[in-house]
């Protein structure tokens, strides 16, 4: 039987395998170390959630703690990028891009196009992303549209363990800037995950379960709701696909258009806020490019327009449910013109 | 004195600052036709930081500038061609007209970029330094700012790395007394930005930056610290710019006639030239041929930049990534 392994253990596995390959590949960030300086262990945390632990008892001092200090580490590892480093650097909650995102988007997005074509700044930024984790507004967001809107970003949103690993080590290989962005409720899913290297494309989508009736786009954990949604509706006779986009930027337009050719029908799930999201961006472009095949409207699945609560009673409205889906399924085959 | 002082250091010396200042004499006058678009910040004044640091360099150093970065370009060594020729936003400027004065860029040279964020460049230069350190080779990175970008988190972020981290970077403060307009009497709660070296750890020195020499002596003593392994250092440098913010600038936050006194007696070109020819190390001749040389060099780039194609509409969108499904 094949190994299964976690999503957190796909994502360790992968960096420490590229930097058994590449000796360019340095991690830093919070507490990635995670004991630096003190009396107790050195590498007592490896991320606050864990994720690089060990790293550091394999690979010395190439693996770095940071002072809390998102603009200068952050800054730090693109200036490194653009010196012949691969550092991949860890943005601990992506709701903190607010205090070093001008090094993201100023600096390392635009590096290559002030600079007629010349830099190389191949740098990947690991972030948590995601609701459900009674974290509230602040740690707990899903901001990968926002990156996604800026030119020379690319934006990753894996939703499994297998996804994790291929797409992590080609964006360590990537030589553009990467987002790589992590939800945090999926550390702990498991799946079959090859011990061996691989990659997996940046732009291609996946489609994780074929069906003829409606599209489903989901990102990231959305895809596990978008899933348990498609079980229940099949017991119903109803039969979706579902596109993971897998990337937000490049996006695989041609999957998701060739799927609304094949059902007519589209619902987009979307955990972020509901304004200027990949939601919107997604039906956008299926309006733009594919308004000829729809049957219905499309309808979008996301948070409300409010920030992430911190009660569970509330933050489970906010989140995307199984429920939300299965009704938007519903809607769309039941439009009638 | 880290480096000895000889005849052809101060040849290249003098040259490299009356390059800056030819260059941005000649941009002012040219700015002034309308024939160079967007914003651009002289570097006029302040020729001995520039040129008191970059002297010192080698290629394979690093060095991250400001919006007002000409001057550190041509003392990293930028040509002079593709520089003038990027600031009129020309296809054959050194980035091909995609940047302009404020993202002048040669990585090969290891310019790592005028900035258009004031503080961008401490946390790049951190990042430079640490790549210096990882490959345990002996090279630097300088961050250039100014009195502006001291009062960024960035920049103090990038203090404190850098000396946590013992990294091999020098952070060079251009305090030209003008955060844009406002003084930087009244803007650096510290008084002297030197005197912020003491909280993160580092040394620090405070250098009258219209005399080269007080320059390049701060200077060589905090990069061979840095080469040899002795962690960062920070240098206020206190020196005067002789334009505005940016061209079109009134200046009428500026004193009466204080551009003009500056101009009489704080000139680094006039300074370096009365203690080089009283001291008989070099001759006035000697820098006249300079001055005419540079001349014609600042011509030559001027000619270049006019008569260069600008981009094709194709350019536009080129140069985002290096690939994209």
């Amino acid at each position: 039987m094949a190994r299964k392994i976690s999503f957190k253990q796909a994502i360790n596995e992968a960096i420490a395998q590229e930097m058994g390959r590449d000796e360019t590949v340095i991690v830093m960030g919070e507490d990635n170390v995670g004991g630096m300086g003190g009396d107790g262990e050195r590498d007592a945390w490896g991320g606050v959630l864990g994720v690089t632990k060990g790293l550091y008892g394999k690979y010395g001092d190439r693996v770095m703690d940071t002072p809390i200090s998102e603009s200068a580490f952050v800054g730090a590892a693109i200036g490194a990028a653009a010196c012949g480093l691969r550092p991949v650097v860890e943005l601990m909650f992506v709701d903190f891009m607010g205090v070093c995102f001008d090094q993201i988007f100023n600096q390392a997005a635009k590096f290559r196009y002030m600079f007629g074509g010349k830099a190389v700044t191949p740098v990947v930024v690991r972030t948590m992303i995601g609701a459900g984790f009674r974290a509230a507004a602040q740690h707990s967001q899903c901001l990968y549209s926002l990156f996604t809107h800026i030119p020379g970003l690319k934006c990753v949103v894996p939703s499994s363990p297998y996804d994790a690993k291929g797409l992590l080590i080609q964006s360590i290989r990537d030589n553009d800037p990467v987002i790589f962005f992590e939800h945090k409720l999926l550390y702990g899913l498991e799946s079959e995950v090859p011990e061996e290297s691989y990659t997996i494309p940046l732009g291609e989508a996946n489609i994780v379960r074929e069906g003829d009736d409606v599209t489903i786009v989901a990102i990231a954990r959305m895809v596990h709701v978008a899933q348990q949604a498609a079980e229940e509706l099949a017991k119903e006779g109803i039969h979706v696909e579902i596109i993971d986009p897998r990337t937000t930027s490049p996006l695989d337009e041609e999957t998701i258009l060739d799927s609304v050719a094949h059902t007519g029908r589209l619902v987009v799930v979307d955990e972020s806020h509901p304004r200027c999201n990949m939601a919107t961006d997604i039906a956008a472009l299926v309006a733009q490019k594919a308004f000829g095949d729809l049957k219905s409207p499309v309808t979008m699945v996301s948070g409300p327009h409010v920030p992430v609560p911190f009660s569970d009673a509330l933050e489970d409205l906010y989140i995307p449910s199984p429920a939300k889906v299965k009704n938007a399924v519903k809607e769309v085959l039941e439009y009638a013109k | 004195m880290t480096t000895e002082i000889n005849k052809e250091l101060l040849l290249r010396a003098y040259r490299m600052m009356r390059r800056i200042r030819e260059f941005e004499e000649r941009v002012h006058v040219e700015f002034a036709t309308g024939e160079i678009p967007g914003f651009v910040h002289l570097y006029a004044g302040e020729e001995a930081s520039a040129t008191g640091v970059c002297l010192h360099l080698r290629k394979e150093d690093y060095v991250a500038s400001t919006h007002r970065g000409h001057g550190h370009c041509i003392a990293k060594g930028m040509a002079l061609r593709s520089m003038m020729a990027e600031i009129y936003g020309k296809k054959s400027g050194i980035c091909g007209g995609k940047g302009g004065s404020m993202h002048v860029a040669d990585l090969a040279l290891g310019m790592m970029g005028a900035n258009g964020i004031v503080g961008g460049g401490g946390p790049l230069i951190c990042g430079a330094a640490l790549a210096a350190k990882i490959k345990k080779t002996d090279h630097v990175a300088i961050c250039f700012f100014g009195d502006g970008g001291s009062n960024q988190g960035t920049i103090l972020e990038s203090l404190n790395l850098a000396s946590v981290l013992q990294l091999p970077a020098i952070f060079v403060a251009e305090n030209n007394g003008y955060a844009e307009s406002t003084s930087s009497r009244w803007a650096v709660a510290t008084g002297n930005i030197a005197d912020r070296g003491a909280a993160f750890g580092m040394p620090a020195a405070i250098v009258d930056g219209h005399d080269f020499f007080a320059v390049y002596e701060a200077a060589g003593e905090s990069i061979q610290r840095a080469r040899s392994g002795g962690g960062p250092s920070l240098i206020e440098v206190k020196v005067n710019r002789y334009f505005g913010h940016f061209e079109g600038d009134q200046q009428s936050y500026r004193g009466p006639d204080e551009v003009k006194k500056l101009r009489e007696t704080k000139d680094c070109l006039v300074l370096f030239r009365g203690r080089v020819t009283k001291q008989n190390l070099l001759t006035n001749k000697e820098l006249d041929e300079i001055d005419a040389e540079v001349s014609n060099e600042v011509q030559d780039a001027v000619a270049f930049a006019k008569q260069s194609p600008k981009p094709q509409a194709s350019d536009l969108l080129t140069d985002v990534y290096i690939a994209y499904a």
